[in-house]
C-alpha cells in the first residue's frame, strides 16, 4: 500500500493517471463522483474502464491536497449528492499533469515507433 | 494528510459513507431508467461500486497517522498486558509514584525557598549590602534580618554610587487586639523607595513613596498585605481610609500588595508594612533610629546598569571606614569601638530574595533531595529488575514476533511505550504524592515553631513539573530501554529452542543480581541516615536538660496600654504572681526574663575580683520560686526571697558550670562578681546566694553553659513585657483560661500571649524531627523496595533451578539443605550490598555530620543496628521462596520439562 501523504509514487502510472482524469473531467464543470465516474468512461468510449469505488479514495486524496473541493448539492435527479469542484490550485495541477503526460506519451512513442524512415 | 482530518476520522468516515450511499442510489435510477427491476438494478449498482466497506477503509487509513495510531495501540497493547499483571503494575507504579512524588516534592520546597526569583521588576540587578565583621557585631538585635543599623542605612544611601535606588526594611510583631488575648500581625518597616524600587504596582490604592518616609512622621499609614487583606476585610476594594489598630496604634490603610508579592523575605509574608520614620511611634524610646548600635535593617541596592558586581564590591569597600569611621556608638568601649571601624561593607546577589530557612534548611533540604534520589534511584532498579524479568519470560513472545517479520524497532517501541506507559501513571501518582506530601512538610516546618507562620508558594510551576517529568522520563528510559534492547538482541534461535527459563544467559542474571546488589547497598546508606537521625532526636528528647518541660505555661504579657507607671509596675506584677498562684491547680507561679529555649538571649562579660573574664555568660532574671516552678534543683544556697528588694544588696544565683569555670571549684557561694556595664556607670556587687544545677539556655543542642539567674525584683529597670511562668498539676487549657480571666480583673488593658515549654522544646526541634521523621520513612520505604527486588530476584532463581532442585531432592538432599543453598545465595548479595553500603554510608553520614547531635556518622551502633534490620528484612525475602522451593514434589519439577 503507497504511505499516505506523499506524492503519488513515480511509474504508480494507473493512480496518477486517474488522478489527472478526475482533474480534467472537473475542469469541464462542477461534478459528483457518480457523474465524473460515467463521464470517464463515456469520454474513453469505454476503453477505462474506472472500477467506481476505486474512485472515492481518489477524491479524497485529491481533496485532501486541495487541489479540489466539495459541497452538498442537488443532484439532477433531486438526490443530495457530495459535488467537487477544481480549485485553482488543482487547475495548475491539471496543467502540469497534462504537460508531463504528453511527454511521457512523445518519450514512449519514441521508443514504441522509432522513426525508422 | 491533514491533523483536522485525523481527529476528525470519524464524521469523514459518516461523510464518505453518505457519499457512497448517494451513488448508489443515482446508480439504482440510471439502472431502472434502463429498465432493470429494482432487484437487479440495485445489485448491479453495488457491483459497479465494489466493496463499500474495502473502500471507506481506505479512506480511513489515509486519515491516520501512522505513527500516532501505532503509538495509541502500543499503549492500549500495554495497559492490556498491565492489567493482566496487576501485581506487577500496582508494585512498579506505586514504587514510581513515591519516589517521584517525594522528589518532587523536596523539590519543591527547596524550588520555592532557595531557586525561585522574587516576583519583582528585574530581579536579577537586586544584591543585599551586609557588613562584615570578623569577631561579630556588639548591640541589640532586633528583626528578622538585623543586618544594618538605621545611620548606617542612610549613610550608606546617601554615599553611594553604584545603586540606581536602594531599599531597606525591618521586621515587627505587631498585636491587632486591643486588649486580651494577643492577635499577632507580622510587620515591615520599609523605606519609602521600597516598593518603587522593587516596581511593585499595589492590587488597591497606593503604597508607599520617599515621599512617606520623612523623620518624624507623625500619621505614617499602612500598607497591608494582600493575604491580610482577604482574610480580614474579605478583599474589600473600599478598604482605603479604613484603619487599623497595630499595638494600640490606629493607622489608615493607603493600600493593597499585590497577591504575588508578599515581601523579600521569602517564607515570611507580611500582613501590614509602615514607613520605617513610624519606628518611634511604636518602639519609643527605643526606638533603632538614629542608633548606630541597634541592628535592625536589611538592604538591597538595584545595581545601576553597565556595574558589575565587582565594582559594587570595590565601592562598598570604599566607602566602608569613612562610614564605620564616623558612626561609633557612644555606648561602645574602646575595643567595641575598634572593631566597629573594622567592618567592611560587601554585598551579596538578593535575585531569589532573603530567607531565614535557607540558613536554616540548606543542609536539610539538600540532605532530603539526595535522600528522595537514592530512594528513586532504587525505584528505578528495583523497576529495571521487574522489566528484566518481564522480557526474560517474554523472550519466547518476542522471539516469535521477531521470527514472523516484527521489526526490532517496532518491539522496542512497543517495550517502550510499555515502561513509558508505567513512568507516566507513576509521575501522575508522583503529582498527588507530591501535592499531599509538599502541604505535609510545609505544615510541620511551619507548625509549633514558636508563632511564626510560614509561607512558601507552592503552586505548581512548570519547573517542578518540569522536573517530576525529567525524573519520570529519566526513569523509563533507565527501566525500558535496557530490557528491551536485551530482549530483541537475544539470539532468536537459542530463544525459540529454549524451554522455560532455559534461555536465562549468566549475563543477564549478573545484571539482575547487580541491581539487587545496589539496591541493598543505598538502602543501606538510607537505613543508616535514618537511624543516625532518629537516634539524634532521641539523644535531644531524652537528655535531662535541667528543667521541667511538661505542665510549664508561660504567659507573655504586655503592660504598654496599661497606664502603669513605672514605679507602680513592680508592686502590680507581684500582685499579678499572687493571684496566679491562687489559681486552683497552679503549684507554682513567678516572673521570668525568659524561660529554657524561649527565644530572648541576654548575655554579659563578668568581673570577677576587678578582672574581666573571658567569655559570655548568659543572663536571666527570674522572681521568687522560679526554680520550684520548673523542677530545676538547688543543690546550695537559697532561692530569691522577699528579702531581696531594690534596697537589698544585690544577689544572684549561678549553675554549676558557673561556679566552675569561675571559681575552679572552690565554694561559688557567698562569693561576688560584677557585670561590665557601659562606660562611666555603676557596676555594682553581686552576691552569689545559691547554686543551681545545670540547665539549658537558648537551644538544647548546646552544651551546659555558665548561667547567671538575677533576682528580677532588683532589676534597675521594671518590665513593660514580663513573662509570667506557670506551673499546674490540671490540664493547661483551663489554666489558660483562668489566667486571662484573672488579667483581665486587675488591668483590662493588659495583651497576653501563651506559649508552654513543651511547645517551645518541640519548636525548637522542628528540624531534627523532621529530619527523623521522613528519613525513617524513606529508609523504610527504600528496604520495603530492596526486600520486594530480592525477593522477586530469589523467586526467580527458584523457578530457573525447578529442575535442579528437583533433581537433587531426587537424589536424597534434605529440605533444610535446599533451603539453604537458596538462602546462601541471598545472603551472599546481600553481603557484596551491605559492604558496598557501609562504605557509602559512612561517606553519606559525615555530611550530616552537622545535623546529629551527641552521635558521630560511623557510630558503630548504628550501622549494626541498620545492618541488622536490612538483613533480616532481606533474609525474610529469600527465605520464602527458598520454602517453597523445599516444599517441591520431585517429580512434577522433573516432569515439567
Amino acid at each position: 500500500m503507497p504511505r499516505r501523504g506523499r506524492p503519488p509514487i513515480e511509474g504508480d502510472m494507473l493512480q496518477g493517471t486517474l488522478d489527472v482524469l478526475v482533474l480534467k473531467t472537473l475542469a469541464m464543470g462542477p461534478a459528483h463522483g457518480h457523474t465524473i465516474a460515467h463521464a470517464i468512461e463515456r469520454r474513453s468510449e469505454d476503453v477505462l474502464q474506472v472500477e467506481h469505488g476505486s474512485l472515492y479514495p481518489a477524491l479524497h486524496r485529491l481533496e485532501d491536497r486541495g487541489w479540489i473541493a466539495s459541497f452538498w448539492g442537488t443532484s439532477e435527479n433531486n438526490r443530495r449528492a457530495r459535488y467537487y469542484r477544481l480549485t485553482p490550485k488543482g487547475r495548475r495541477q491539471l496543467q502540469a499533469q497534462t504537460t508531463r503526460w504528453d511527454e511521457i506519451v512523445r518519450a514512449v512513442n519514441r521508443i514504441l515507433r522509432p522513426a525508422s524512415e | 494528510m491533514s491533523l483536522r482530518r485525523f481527529f476528525r476520522r470519524r464524521y469523514w468516515d459518516e461523510e464518505r459513507a453518505r457519499e457512497l450511499e448517494a451513488y448508489i442510489a443515482q446508480e439504482i435510477d440510471d439502472n431502472l431508467a434502463r429498465g432493470m427491476t429494482p432487484d437487479q438494478a440495485r445489485r448491479a449498482a453495488h457491483r459497479r461500486l465494489g466493496n463499500p466497506t474495502l473502500i471507506r477503509e481506505d479512506i480511513y487509513t489515509m486519515n491516520s497517522l501512522g505513527f500516532v495510531e501505532t503509538i495509541w495501540q502500543d499503549l492500549r497493547y500495554g495497559a492490556r498486558l498491565l492489567r493482566r499483571n496487576p501485581t506487577f503494575a500496582i508494585v512498579a507504579i506505586l514504587t514510581l509514584a513515591l519516589g517521584t512524588g517525594a522528589n518532587t516534592a523536596i523539590f519543591q520546597i527547596v524550588d520555592a525557598v532557595r531557586l525561585r526569583t522574587l516576583p519583582v521588576e528585574n530581579p536579577d540587578n537586586l544584591v543585599e549590602i551586609r557588613v562584615r565583621a570578623p569577631h561579630g557585631r556588639t548591640g541589640s538585635f532586633m528583626s528578622n534580618r538585623p543586618m544594618l543599623s538605621e545611620p548606617l542605612w542612610k549613610r550608606i544611601r546617601a554615599e553611594q554610587q553604584v545603586f540606581s535606588s536602594l531599599l531597606a526594611w525591618g521586621s515587627a510583631n505587631w498585636n491587632l487586639a486591643s486588649g486580651g488575648e494577643i492577635r499577632p500581625a507580622q510587620g515591615l518597616y520599609v523605606s519609602g523607595d521600597y516598593f518603587p524600587t522593587l516596581g511593585i504596582t499595589p492590587a488597591v490604592g497606593r503604597l508607599f513613596t520617599p515621599a512617606d518616609d520623612v523623620k518624624g512622621c507623625a500619621a505614617p499609614g499602612v500598607v497591608i498585605g494582600n493575604a491580610f487583606w482577604k482574610r480580614e476585610f474579605g478583599g474589600d476594594a473600599s478598604v482605603v481610609g479604613r484603619s487599623i489598630l497595630l499595638d494600640g496604634h490606629r493607622l489608615d490603610i493607603i493600600g493593597v500588595a499585590p497577591a504575588a508579592f508578599t515581601g523579600v523575605d521569602v517564607g515570611r509574608v507580611f500582613d501590614a508594612a509602615v514607613p520605617i520614620c513610624a519606628d518611634p511611634i511604636f518602639r519609643g524610646p527605643r526606638t533603632a533610629i538614629d542608633k548606630p548600635d541597634v541592628w535592625v535593617l536589611a538592604a538591597f541596592g538595584r545595581v545601576k546598569p553597565g556595574v558589575s558586581f565587582d565594582q559594587v564590591l570595590a565601592q562598598l569597600d570604599a566607602i566602608s571606614s569613612g562610614i564605620f569611621a564616623t558612626t561609633v556608638s557612644p555606648r561602645y568601649n574602646v575595643n567595641d569601638a575598634k572593631e566597629y571601624q573594622a567592618f567592611k561593607l560587601y554585598a551579596t546577589p538578593a535575585s531569589t530574595g532573603v530567607s531565614s530557612l535557607r540558613g536554616a534548611y540548606n543542609d536539610p533540604l539538600s540532605i532530603l533531595l539526595a535522600v528522595t534520589g537514592l530512594v528513586l534511584l532504587i525505584a528505578c532498579a528495583n523497576l529495571a529488575n521487574l522489566m528484566l524479568a518481564r522480557a526474560t519470560a517474554r523472550e519466547r513472545e518476542i522471539a516469535v514476533r521477531l521470527a514472523i517479520g516484527a521489526s526490532q524497532r517496532r518491539i522496542l517501541r512497543q517495550m517502550l511505550s510499555e515502561s513509558l506507559l508505567i513512568a507516566g501513571a507513576g509521575a501522575l501518582g508522583g503529582l498527588f504524592v507530591a501535592r499531599w506530601f509538599s502541604g505535609f512538610l510545609v505544615s510541620f516546618l511551619s507548625g509549633d515553631g514558636g508563632g511564626t507562620r510560614l509561607f512558601v508558594d507552592l503552586a505548581p510551576g512548570w519547573r517542578v513539573f518540569g522536573f517530576t517529568a525529567a525524573v519520570a522520563v529519566g526513569a523509563c528510559l533507565v527501566f525500558g530501554l535496557a530490557p528491551a534492547l536485551r530482549a530483541t538482541r537475544a539470539s532468536l534461535q537459542s530463544a525459540m529452542k529454549a524451554g522455560r527459563g532455559m534461555s536465562d544467559t549468566r549475563e543477564r542474571f549478573g545484571l539482575r543480581r547487580g541491581l539487587v546488589v545496589l539496591q541493598v547497598s543505598l538502602s543501606l546508606v538510607l537505613v543508616v541516615v535514618a537511624l543516625l537521625f532518629v537516634r539524634s532526636l532521641r539523644n535531644l528528647t531524652h537528655l535531662d536538660p535541667g528543667f521541667r518541660q511538661d505542665g510549664v505555661l508561660v504567659a507573655h504579657v504586655d503592660y504598654r496600654k496599661s497606664g502603669l507607671t513605672p514605679e507602680a509596675i513592680p508592686g502590680f506584677t507581684r500582685q499579678i504572681v499572687q493571684r496566679l498562684r491562687a489559681i486552683p491547680g497552679v503549684d507554682g507561679a513567678t516572673q521570668a526574663f525568659t524561660t529554657p529555649v524561649g527565644g530572648n538571649f541576654w548575655n554579659q562579660h563578668v568581673v570577677i575580683g576587678g578582672q574581666e573574664q573571658e567569655g559570655n555568660v548568659n543572663f536571666n532574671s527570674v522572681g521568687p520560686g522560679y526554680f520550684q516552678a520548673m523542677a530545676t534543683t538547688l543543690v546550695a544556697g537559697r532561692d530569691f526571697d522577699d528579702r531581696d528588694t531594690q534596697q537589698s544588696p544585690k544577689v544572684a544565683i549561678v549553675t554549676e558550670s558557673f561556679a566552675k569555670k569561675y571559681f575552679h571549684g572552690h565554694d561559688a557561694l557567698g562569693q561576688s562578681f560584677q557585670v561590665v556595664m557601659e562606660i562611666g556607670q555603676a557596676r555594682p556587687m553581686i552576691q552569689i546566694v545559691g547554686i543551681a544545677r545545670d540547665t539549658k539556655y537558648s537551644d538544647l543542642r548546646e552544651p551546659f553553659t555558665p548561667l547567671v539567674f538575677v533576682a528580677t525584683p532588683q532589676d534597675a529597670e521594671p518590665d513593660v513585657f514580663p513573662n509570667f511562668v506557670i506551673h499546674a498539676t490540671t490540664s493547661l487549657p483551663s489554666v489558660t483560661a483562668a489566667v486571662t480571666r484573672t488579667l483581665a480583673e486587675l488591668n483590662p488593658a493588659l495583651s497576653v500571649q501563651y506559649q508552654t515549654v513543651r511547645a517551645q522544646v518541640t519548636g525548637s526541634l522542628v528540624r531534627e524531627r523532621l529530619m527523623a521523621t521522613l528519613s525513617a520513612f524513606f529508609g523504610g520505604l527504600a528496604v520495603l523496595i530492596a526486600t520486594i527486588g530480592l525477593y522477586g530476584v530469589m523467586s526467580y532463581t527458584v523457578a530457573r533451578r525447578r529442575v535442579e532442585i528437583g533433581i537433587r531432592m531426587a537424589l536424597g538432599a534434605d529440605r533444610a539443605r535446599v533451603v539453604w543453598m537458596i538462602v546462601r545465595e541471598a545472603a551472599l548479595l546481600l553481603a557484596a550490598g551491605v559492604i558496598a553500603g557501609a562504605g557509602l554510608a559512612v561517606a553519606a553520614g559525615r555530611w550530616a555530620r552537622t545535623l546529629l547531635y551527641d552521635l558521630e556518622p560511623w557510630d558503630p551502633l548504628t550501622i549494626a543496628l541498620a545492618i541488622l534490620a536490612l538483613g533480616s528484612a532481606t533474609l525474610l525475602a529469600s527465605w520464602l521462596p527458598a520454602r517453597r522451593a523445599s516444599r517441591l514434589a520431585p517429580t512434577t519439577a522433573l516432569r515439567e520439562e
